[in-house]
């Protein structure tokens, strides 16, 4: 899948911050923008709203949590209880390191499952769908074209009061 | 966001860099043949793993007869090994975790190192519990899986159960730790790359990284994330460590202190460690505005901290034992510092209590070479206090009769030394194939604390730039085109734009700006 864009080119992080607010500001809709690091405030000249894997992050510790007491004490208070120097089958207190062990791994997995399944990262054979050189040291905006009436002239003037160095038509996968 | 700058602040890639030069510097490392130094090296670190495959294996096939151990010394340079190697890692996770939490921002620079620092240490420190079980292949019996054995579950009350689960977690999360911080890197190498080999590589590793900011909010979430499950579980697995000591009745082991004491010991001689590996880096990669001396500077600082707590550590367990009025308790304690094992405690003493005193003086932080020599004799200091707390605890116990003394075996001195080689092995070719510093990051710090830095040199460059149009890649009239953009098919597009990026025309630049001053 992928769409026509309107792409300008900067060099440098202040440019981007300010033709991506400019633009925003002017009712343009922004596909995405993309740099070389993450770029303190883009979230706001964006006007994105903040990431909710923080969310997927709790719940997966919390079930992580569960998994780890409810097996500790079905194994050594259900399924075969021992009594190992004379401890309560259920020492609660001792189940505590391996509960907050399984916590953080559950926790920490799923929350890098959840952005590499909501951002589609994948092992890809070719890079045909990055714009060139926003890897190293180029920063693009990248405008939506299609399904509303785009002004090219007024795009390519807010982005050159910015300081772009190149602009273009390109296909930009969604 | 060209804010007024703090005269107090330094800025923290100390020379001026653009961007490209940034990815030129840290790329390029991995983009030559190897040197000699490298070679010579690599030999040196893979002749040590190979002794050390030649211990574990005799070892194995022998049984831990091979060993110096005996009746009453029964944990000695393996667990002394194991618990140094756990240590050395921690720096790494609080490099790249707490300091970033903390928002420290040199850390960015010396992070993707200790990270994978980390994960060695991790592996060689993994090593030594499953070979001192005697019989390796049962290693998964420490792991809770249902069996046809009742199923017998394993002591969830066992500090060694405990170990088990965090050593593996900590290793999981720290390896998924780095990975992640690597995509934009990975990315980053993928663009460079020549050969359609490393393009491969690097492409599948990149996950399609393409710099999107949606995915890069979502990625500094994680980041955050991470950073804060890696915080706590740090301490944890060190405390947990000090436990399979505490946990026992055993005089000189059986106290409260240990869990802190031993996180502190660990980060204080990771930290040497990544002194030890960042001034032979920062030396042999040309790195030294990116390593810059206030890094060293600031580790030696952390250090002093943290061998404080060490040194209080050691008076307040020395206290205690005289305090509790136990025979045995005080016996423990003055057979540890007068004993026979008496120059492995003052060793102990002089490199981790002494030895960090020389890091007040400014002269000696900033001079590399005295931090270098200072830093391997804290490694050295905090290996014999994990041998002194685990052998002379034990080498006289509670019945005369049984006492005993310890010496290492040809095999055991060996094993260490093949750690050592698969530490170095692997951190000599990670330096080779991914980038030993963060790009990204160093990228988004490098205008700190420049008023004329790195972006706004670049604006005025750019500003003085022709901008490169899609107009006058259509042969269209500068900024008085239609309305609708032209619809140019892909392949036509392509080509046309090789052209464009040779011409740069001056008109379409200066007509842009004269259209956006209207």
């Amino acid at each position: 899948m992928s769409a026509r864009m309107f792409v300008a080119y900067f060099g440098s992080e202040d440019g981007i911050l300010g033709a991506t607010r400019a633009v925003r500001e002017a009712g343009f809709e922004i596909h995405d923008v993309y740099t070389p690091y993450a770029v303190h405030g883009m979230d706001e000249a964006m006007g994105q709203r903040p990431s909710r894997i923080t969310w997927v992050c709790f719940f997966a510790g919390a079930f992580g949590l569960a998994v780890a007491l409810a097996l500790q004490i079905w194994t050594s208070a259900v399924d075969w209880p021992l009594n190992v120097g004379g401890k309560p089958h259920n020492s609660f207190p001792a189940f505590i390191p391996v509960a907050f062990e399984l916590t953080v791994l559950f926790g920490g997995l799923t929350t890098v499952a959840a952005l590499f399944l909501r951002s589609r990262l994948k092992p890809r054979m070719s890079n045909a769908h990055v714009l060139p050189r926003v890897t190293d040291d180029r920063f693009a905006l990248a405008l939506v074209v299609e399904g509303h009436a785009f002004d090219a002239d007024r795009a390519e003037a807010i982005c050159a009061a910015h300081g772009v160095v190149e602009t273009d038509f390109v296909e930009v996968s969604k | 966001m060209s804010h007024a700058v703090s005269p107090l602040r330094e800025p923290l890639v100390s020379e001026a860099r653009t961007l490209h030069q940034l990815t030129d510097e840290i790329a390029r490392p991995m983009e030559r043949r190897p040197t000699k130094a490298w070679w010579c090296a690599f030999l040196a670190s893979f002749s040590a793993l190979v002794l050390g495959v030649y211990c574990v294996s005799v070892q194995v096939m022998t049984g831990v007869g091979t060993w110096g151990l005996n009746k009453t010394v029964g944990w000695a340079f393996d667990i002394t090994n194991f618990v140094f190697w756990i240590g050395i890692g921690h720096a790494g996770t609080l490099i790249s975790a707490i300091l970033f939490l903390f928002r420290q921002k040199w850390r960015t620079s010396i992070n993707r190192s200790a990270e994978a620092m980390t994960l060695f240490a991790v592996m060689c420190a993994g090593l030594f519990p499953i070979i001192h079980m005697g019989r390796p292949w049962f290693a998964y019996f420490a792991a809770p899986y249902p069996n046809d054995r009742g199923p017998l579950w394993v002591n969830f009350r066992s500090p060694l159960v405990w170990d088990m689960f965090a050593i593996s977690t900590y290793f999981i999360i720290s390896a998924v730790f780095w990975y992640v911080g690597l995509l934009p890197d990975l990315a980053t190498m993928r663009d460079r790359a020549k050969s359609a080999i490393r393009k491969a590589i690097y492409g599948a590793l990149s996950l399609g990284w393409n710099g999107s900011q949606r995915t890069w909010l979502r990625y500094e979430t994680v980041y955050l994330l991470l950073a804060g499950l890696a915080t706590p579980l740090v301490l944890s697995v060190h405390s947990i460590v000090s436990m399979d000591f505490a946990t026992s009745i055993l005089p000189g082991w059986h106290t409260t202190i240990f869990p802190p004491y031993f996180v502190a010991g660990a980060v204080f001689s990771g930290f040497a460690m990544v002194l030890t590996l960042m001034i032979i880096a920062r030396h042999v990669m040309g790195w030294k505005h990116l390593i810059t001396i206030r890094h060293v500077e600031n580790m030696t600082k952390i250090m002093i901290a943290t061998g404080g707590i060490v040194g209080f550590a050691y008076a307040t367990e020395f206290f205690t034992a005289w305090y509790s009025g136990n025979e045995l308790e005080r016996f423990a304690f003055s057979n540890r510092a007068f004993g026979p094992y008496a120059w492995a405690y003052w060793i102990m003493v002089g490199c981790n209590v002494l030895i960090p005193q020389f890091f007040w003086f400014k002269k000696i932080r900033t001079s590399v070479a005295a931090v270098f020599a200072l830093s391997i004799l804290v490694n050295v200091g905090m290996w014999f206090e994990r041998f002194v707390i685990i052998v002379t605890s034990l080498h006289r116990d509670f019945l005369p009769s049984s006492w005993a003394m310890y010496a290492p075996t040809f095999i055991e001195v060996g094993t260490l030394v093949g750690t050592f080689g698969l530490f170095f092995t692997c951190f000599l070719l990670f330096i080779r194939v991914l980038p030993a510093v963060s790009i990204a990051e160093v990228k988004a710090v490098s205008g700190y604390a420049r008023k004329i830095g790195v972006t706004t040199e670049f604006r005025e460059q750019s500003a003085k730039k022709p901008v490169d149009s899609w107009r006058e890649r259509n042969g269209e009239p500068n900024g008085h085109g239609g309305r609708t953009p032209p619809q140019p098919q892909s392949t036509q597009r392509s080509e046309e734009k090789k052209k464009g990026d040779k011409k740069e025309d001056a008109g379409a630049g200066a007509d842009l700006v004269t259209e956006a001053g209207e």
